[in-house]
């Protein structure tokens, strides 16, 4: 499988990278890792005249753990996630769901960038962002603008990033407290059949603050106000947590595909998300 | 038809100059233009690692990179860690190990076991496999490919403890 032919830019900067999208508009996409693009080119699935790589772009890399808070350079791999010892120490969350995505060699290419801008319901980085309240920067020809990870997503592929802009970078406050991702796939490799992000805090053994997030449920991620609400104040107990799945339940949407029919992911989603809260307490 | 680019690339320790249409895949190049047929085409989506080749140190999928976003990359196929006559610790036991059996995935897993022992010299078989993981064989059921692949591994760091 070979894709359609294209023209392949490879900018210096961004103020390039940006003056390519203008001209072009939207017959132009931008590449970080290619590994979910490239499949979609080769199936022919989507029509790129110009193909602008990111990977010149120096703004667009590293990972900074300052103060309590974390910035992610949209090229930062998912390997060089994995890899950052400070990182994981300032947000052990990232570590356990990054090793959750595809394989060794396509960790190695794919980006948290474009894990978050696809706008791929399946992909784990977006209700991930969206359980810590992540910020995306947006940079544009009108210059930059952030917008929350939970306001970002509009449907299936279709996000609050304009065609002329790059997201170039997440940021988040590092949640203290515990934390688990949890994800049931049909195999390594495989997109969610359901996940869930679940951090907690716990304050004289009672939930202080909570935010829950799922995962290919929906064709957006789905952050649940409703679930979190549902363990403030409590011990986290059974009653707690059964409260909490059912108003994730409510919250959910998710369709019939090749991993399965309604009912069993809306019952492997409360499975899985019963789960993710009692490892997350364990850990706070 | 796009503009043809200049890509060059040093390919087990050679250095390259070829002309390519952005459109083409590293793997097409490897195979049909530097005829390096060691990395396989089998599903073509990523999913198989069949393609695997080392880009600048990391394992890749040849299959899902573009030749120019290769541009200037150091390349290792299976063809640059051993030779029939000079196997590679990895190549050898795999054949002691009987870690292959229709053969089709070996460059690959070869190569990608080759990236994991630099990563990680001393696995432990958990970390074998999950390594792996992006590397699929219908025929051996991994067993005997593990136990090459820690074989390979106790070699390699008792050798390195012996010099």
């Amino acid at each position: 499988m070979i894709p359609a032919a294209f023209e392949y830019h490879r900018p210096d900067d961004l103020v390039s990278a940006i003056g390519l999208l203008t001209r072009h508009g939207e017959e132009a996409r931008v590449i970080a890792g290619g590994h979910s693009l490239l499949p979609m080119m080769k199936l022919r699935m989507t029509d790129i005249a110009h193909l602008v790589d990111l990977q010149g772009v120096s703004e667009l890399r590293g990972i900074t753990v300052g103060e309590g808070r974390v910035t992610l350079g949209a090229m930062v791999t998912q390997a060089e996630l994995i890899g950052h010892p400070a990182l994981t120490q300032a947000v052990p969350l990232l570590r356990e769901a990054a090793l959750q995505i595809a394989d060794p060699q396509v960790r190695n290419m794919g980006t948290v960038g474009g894990n978050v801008a696809n706008g791929d319901p399946g992909n784990d980085m977006p209700g991930l962002m969206q359980c810590l309240d992540a910020t995306f920067t947006l940079v544009g020809p009108a210059g930059s603008r952030d917008v929350a990870a939970r306001d970002f997503y509009h449907s299936a592929y279709v996000t609050e990033r304009a065609d002329d802009e790059i997201l170039t970078t997440i940021s988040f406050a590092a949640p203290g407290g515990g934390y688990a991702y949890e994800k049931q796939k049909r195999k390594i490799g495989d997109y969610a059949t359901a996940a869930a992000a679940v951090v907690v805090a716990k304050s004289g053994g009672k939930v202080a603050s909570a935010s829950v997030a799922m995962t290919n449920l929906k064709d957006t991620p789905v952050w649940s106000a409703g679930a979190a609400a549902a363990l403030v104040g409590s011990d986290c107990g059974k009653d707690a947590v059964a409260a909490a799945v059912s108003a994730m339940l409510g919250d959910i949407d998710p369709s019939a595909d090749n991993r399965g029919p309604v009912e069993f992911k809306r019952h492997v989603a409360g499975v899985i998300l019963a789960r993710a809260i009692a490892r997350a307490w364990s850990r706070a | 038809m796009a503009t043809k680019m200049q890509v060059s690339l040093t390919v087990n320790g050679e250095e390259h100059d070829i002309l390519a249409e952005p459109r083409e895949l590293l793997i097409h190049v490897l195979r049909e233009r530097l005829n390096l047929t060691g990395p396989h085409i089998g599903c073509e989506t990523s999913h198989c690692g069949a393609c695997t080749v080392d880009m600048n140190g990391k394992s890749v999928k040849a299959c899902t990179i573009l030749a120019v976003q290769a541009q200037g990359a150091q390349i290792t196929t299976i063809e640059g860690l051993g030779s029939p006559d000079a196997l590679h610790v990895l190549q050898r036991t795999f054949r002691e190990h009987h870690g292959l059996q229709c053969g089709y995935c070996t460059p690959g897993m070869i190569t990608r076991a080759h990236g994991l022992l630099i990563e990680n010299p001393s696995p432990t078989e958990e970390e074998v496999r999950f390594g792996i993981a992006g590397n699929l064989c219908r025929c051996t059921g991994y067993q005997n490919i593990v136990k090459a692949i820690l074989a390979a591994a106790a070699e390699m760091n008792a050798k390195e403890a012996a010099e």
